[in-house]
């Protein structure tokens, strides 16, 4: 499998992504800039986090109308992979490939911190402990939305405790259903806040977020 | 208005005028003068301060560009690759705007960076900020910390360590220095100079406006009611631009397609072109035409001086400019030719085909023409004041009061977690922060090509220089220098941002000399030289109506030390967890019956007036010696150097990381209050397994390393001489929420 990293002007965990993906993972990686449309051969797209455009506006809101959005849409739309991470999971929201939006934390702080994440789907024995660093975070949707996201088994991926228990107090930006992440309704699509990359290398004592990627890759 | 009494409008003093004239051999025009008086504010030439600032060490076989050479010093980590860092203070804008304030202070030391061809790839600051129940206190510390967040956050490098302390003498003038570190291969190191006749000269970057005219200037004197009438003096930031400005810098200069580079921070436009054309003994033409602007009709003096960000400098080399254009339009960033590079020496400004202004290059700035003072000093009477405390005048607590003081202390904003400041901070972009996981007293940061990491702190207590700035100042390094170790570095160079009131306040000048001297002394005792950083005078409300203010008006001598290490294994890394229950804590180094200066007789006791804590450099460098020998030889679990709060802070912070508690015997030697609480320095804890008790005692003994059995890791709870006094989860509670509580009170 062939990665392409989409790397908008203002991205800034592009580098994260390719050197996890690469060097700690092993796969061949592309870089893709925001002003080309050739995705180069690449199956699975990642949106790293970052300010796209300097976000000044909304979270992700320009970066849906660069040329290389048109070949990620595009790309998607065939059932390709596309997983979007922090800001790539807004761009994602913004470009209508997924579903619900991310608002400002209810705290109204950025928050930078480890959490606990409860994967819906896999295997529901250990959180994951991950990282989260984002602003704009809280993740809203309408409640028929919410329903049919859990109808599909939709949503990826809850805040929970380091017990696993999704409750109010493990909820950092009041995000609806405690959601961290959720994909398309063919799975294909992937968006979470959580940055798993920035807990894969053994150096920072923790490669839950290594075992994450593995999964959602070969989901 | 004559000449003169402008010149002295713009800051400039009767003798400075005088010798602008002996310079340009006439009277300078308007736009001339204002060049003057920001290259020659305190802020660009260090007027009042070089003098001293050159008895500093600046030398080591590591040091790859010295103090004053270039934007920032750069030392040898080894294999090819060097490490350029730096500190710097944005006081006075952040103390009028805080959130631009602060932001811009966070994208000027980055480019002070990757100016030299190094990629940021940690960031810290230091803040002090006035009274925290003071609602100015908080309007202003929210609007720091988020200007720092949101610019360093977009920026996309990570906030790794920093200290916050609050004391009301930072009510007017808080305090907001940034530090930055980044990597760069050897032969990619960039330099600020301009040669070659006919080289083109570029500004790349943002668009040139009227926002900071005059912001070196502003800095250069006290904050006062009419300060807000200089608010157009802060400057706006755009970390979008500055990622952006990064990213193409890092190419041209990669690409090897250029002479020099300066960032356009202080004095903007006539600061970079003086300092380049200087130090490579040329001159320029500018067309000030060609400067993009975002506002039309821009005096010349104001596209020379506005200090608009995200802006570089270029000296290209003839015939690249078209790749070193297309580098810039790829990444949608302004880049005009906008001069050349002349053999003349001169500085020649152009607008509308005609001179505006033509300088020697070298008459503007630090090391040419620039003055240099020699300012008179004297001891305060307040220094023999505070000399007078003694110990006994404060009664020993009641055997039930010492649960009291320390919840007092795991709560004072000075002590407690600053989880609520570092939490809007990314820390962890990049993935190479190793601390996230595995806390210590320094940051240690992954140097991902070498598998070698960074280890770095900065420290001050303003409170110690103020008791003492000689003594104050060598713990400032001293302190650095233990939290590089204790994480398991070793020590290199420091960087130092040196904040004080007035300079001609003699009392305030005698404040910096001190300190000086005590940088000086440790530094050249620890073999750490110092690579640069920056001077901010002036902190001070000058209610006070005679020159210079009061030294009472300004703030405690704030000499803020950014230490550098290097971890050249990463095995050493050492957290400052302790680990198991049943593991033996030691503390190394001696405890003195001394409580000076303590955050509990200043904040407890309510006691204002007393020396600096007992310290002594051969005790401190036998104490990191020993540590280092320590770690390096896997002897130890855990280290964490004793500071605010004393003894009991540090077990109780080694506690709650490690989630666990311990139980502990003081000394009958020593007031018990002194051996919990007291700050006298050059201590550490550490823990070690059980089964090693014997070996570590004989090693300790061997090295000549004075230490005591304190006790050993147990679960939960916390006990002094069989006194319980709460447990690890009570303990974390308070500590960790006491910020918060304190801003929402």
């Amino acid at each position: 499998m062939k990665f392409g990293v989409i790397v908008f002007p203002g991205s800034n965990c592009d580098d994260d992504m390719v050197y996890v993906l690469n060097t700690l993972m092993g796969y061949q990686v592309r870089k893709l800039w925001h002003k080309e449309t050739d995705l180069q051969g690449c199956d699975f797209l990642i949106l790293p986090g970052g300010f796209s455009y300097g976000d000044y506006l909304r979270s992700g809101a320009i970066a849906r109308f660069s040329p290389i959005m048109q070949s990620v849409v595009r790309h998607a739309e065939q059932g390709g992979k596309v997983l979007g991470i922090c800001n790539g999971f807004q761009i994602l929201t913004e470009a209508g490939l997924l579903e619900g939006a991310l608002l400002k934390n209810n705290n109204q702080k950025y928050i930078c911190k480890n959490v606990f994440l409860a994967a819906t789907q896999a295997d529901r024995l250990k959180p994951y402990a991950i990282p989260i660093a984002h602003g704009d975070g809280r993740y809203y949707a309408d409640n028929d939305t919410l329903k049919q996201l859990q109808d599909n088994e939709q949503i990826l991926f809850q805040y929970c405790d380091a017990e696993g228990n999704i409750n109010v107090d493990a909820n950092p930006n009041g995000s609806l259903l405690n959601i961290a992440g959720i994909c398309s309704k063919n799975k294909n699509v992937i968006g979470m806040m959580p940055h798993p990359e920035r807990a894969s290398d053994p150096y920072t004592g923790n490669t839950d977020g290594k075992t994450l990627l593995q999964k959602l890759i070969e989901i | 208005m004559n000449l003169l009494e402008t010149a002295q409008q713009l800051g400039l003093n009767p003798e400075e005028y005088q010798k602008i004239k002996e310079f340009l051999g006439r009277e300078p025009n308007f736009t001339e003068l204002s060049a003057y008086s920001v290259m020659w504010s305190e802020h660009c030439s260090y007027k009042n301060s070089i003098f001293w600032l050159k008895t500093l060490p600046k030398d080591s076989e590591r040091m790859l560009a010295k103090a004053g050479e270039e934007n920032a010093g750069v030392v040898d980590i080894g294999n090819g690759w060097g490490c350029a860092f730096k500190i710097e203070s944005h006081n006075h804008p952040s103390a009028l705007e805080p959130y631009q304030g602060a932001a811009t202070g966070v994208g000027g030391i980055n480019r002070d960076i990757f100016t030299m061809g190094a990629r940021p790839i940690a960031q810290m600051n230091t803040l002090r900020f006035g009274d925290i129940k003071h609602p100015r206190t908080q309007y202003l510390m929210r609007g720091v910390v988020k200007g720092i967040g949101d610019y360093g956050n977009a920026f996309g490098v990570p906030t790794v360590g920093g200290e916050v302390f609050f004391d009301s003498c930072y009510q007017t003038n808080p305090l907001v220095n940034a530090f930055s570190a980044g990597i760069v291969e050897k032969h990619k190191i960039a330099r600020a100079i301009a040669i070659g006749k006919d080289n083109p000269v570029f500004i790349v970057g943002s668009s040139t406006g009227k926002d900071g005219i005059h912001g070196a200037a502003f800095a250069s004197k006290d904050l006062t009611e009419d300060s807000i009438k200089d608010l157009p003096a802060v400057q706006v930031g755009d970390p979008f631009q500055e990622k952006l400005l990064l990213e193409a810098t890092l190419e041209i200069i990669a690409q090897d397609l250029i002479i020099g580079i300066q960032d356009m921070g202080a004095a903007g436009i006539i600061c970079s072109t003086s300092e380049m054309s200087a130090k490579g003994k040329a001159g320029m033409d500018i067309d000030l035409d060609l400067v993009p602007l975002r506002q039309p009709n821009m005096l010349a003096w104001e596209i020379l001086l506005s200090e608009s960000q995200e802006r570089m400098l270029v000296v290209g080399k003839k015939g690249l400019e078209k790749e070193i254009t297309e580098i810039f339009k790829k990444w949608d960033l302004n880049c005009v030719q906008i001069g050349k590079v002349t053999d003349s020496t001169q500085l020649r400004f152009y607008q509308h085909g005609e001179l505006v202004a033509e300088l020697p290059a070298d008459s503007l700035v630090l090391g040419g023409g620039a003055p240099i003072y020699e300012r008179e000093y004297r001891e305060p009477a307040y220094f023999k004041t505070l000399q007078k405390f003694d110990i006994q005048q404060i009664s020993e607590p009641q055997e039930d009061a010492y649960s009291t003081i320390a919840q007092f202390l795991l709560t004072h904003e000075n002590i407690c977690s600053k989880k609520w400041v570092y939490e809007q901070y990314d820390s962890m972009v990049g993935t190479a922060n190793l601390s996230t996981n595995k806390p210590a007293d320094a940051a240690v940061v992954l140097v991902k090509p070498l598998d070698k990491a960074l280890v770095m702190s900065v420290d001050c207590n303003g409170r110690y220089v103020y008791a003492n700035p000689e003594i104050g100042a060598m713990i400032a390094v001293c302190e650095a220098a233990r939290n590089v170790v204790c994480a398991g570095g070793e020590p290199v160079a420091i960087t130092n941002n040196l904040n004080f009131g007035n300079p001609y306040n003699p009392e305030v000048y005698w404040q910096f000399v001190g300190s000086i001297k005590g940088i000086k002394q440790a530094c050249e005792k620890l073999k750490t030289p110092v690579t640069g950083g920056n001077v901010s005078f002036y902190n001070q409300s000058s209610s006070v109506n005679k020159a210079g203010g009061d030294v009472s008006n300004a703030v405690f001598p704030t000499p803020t030390i950014g230490m550098l290490g290097i971890m050249d294994n990463l095995a050493w890394q050492t957290t400052l967890n302790f680990q198991k229950t049943g593991d033996k804590i030691y503390l190394l180094g001696k405890t003195h019956n001394d409580i000076a200066s303590s955050e509990y007789l200043y904040s407890y006791c309510q006691v204002k007036e007393s020396p600096a804590p007992y310290f002594d450099i051969e005790e401190e460098l036998l104490l990191q010696n020993t540590l280092k020998k320590a770690i390096q030889g896997g002897k130890i679990l855990s280290a964490h150097d004793v500071s605010e709060g004393g003894l009991f802070i540090a077990l109780a912070e080694s506690a709650m990381a490690g989630r666990v508690g311990f139980k502990i015997n003081t000394s009958k030697q020593i007031r018990k209050d002194a051996y919990l609480f007291g700050e006298s320095q050059s201590r550490a804890i550490v823990s070690i397994k059980a089964e090693q008790t014997a070996e570590w005692e004989l090693f300790l003994q061997q090295e000549g390393c004075t230490y005591e059995y304190l006790g050993e890791v147990i679960e939960n709870n916390f006990i002094v001489d069989e006194q319980w006094l709460m447990t690890v989860q009570e303990a974390q509670h308070l500590y960790q929420n006491a910020l918060e509580k304190h801003l929402t009170q």
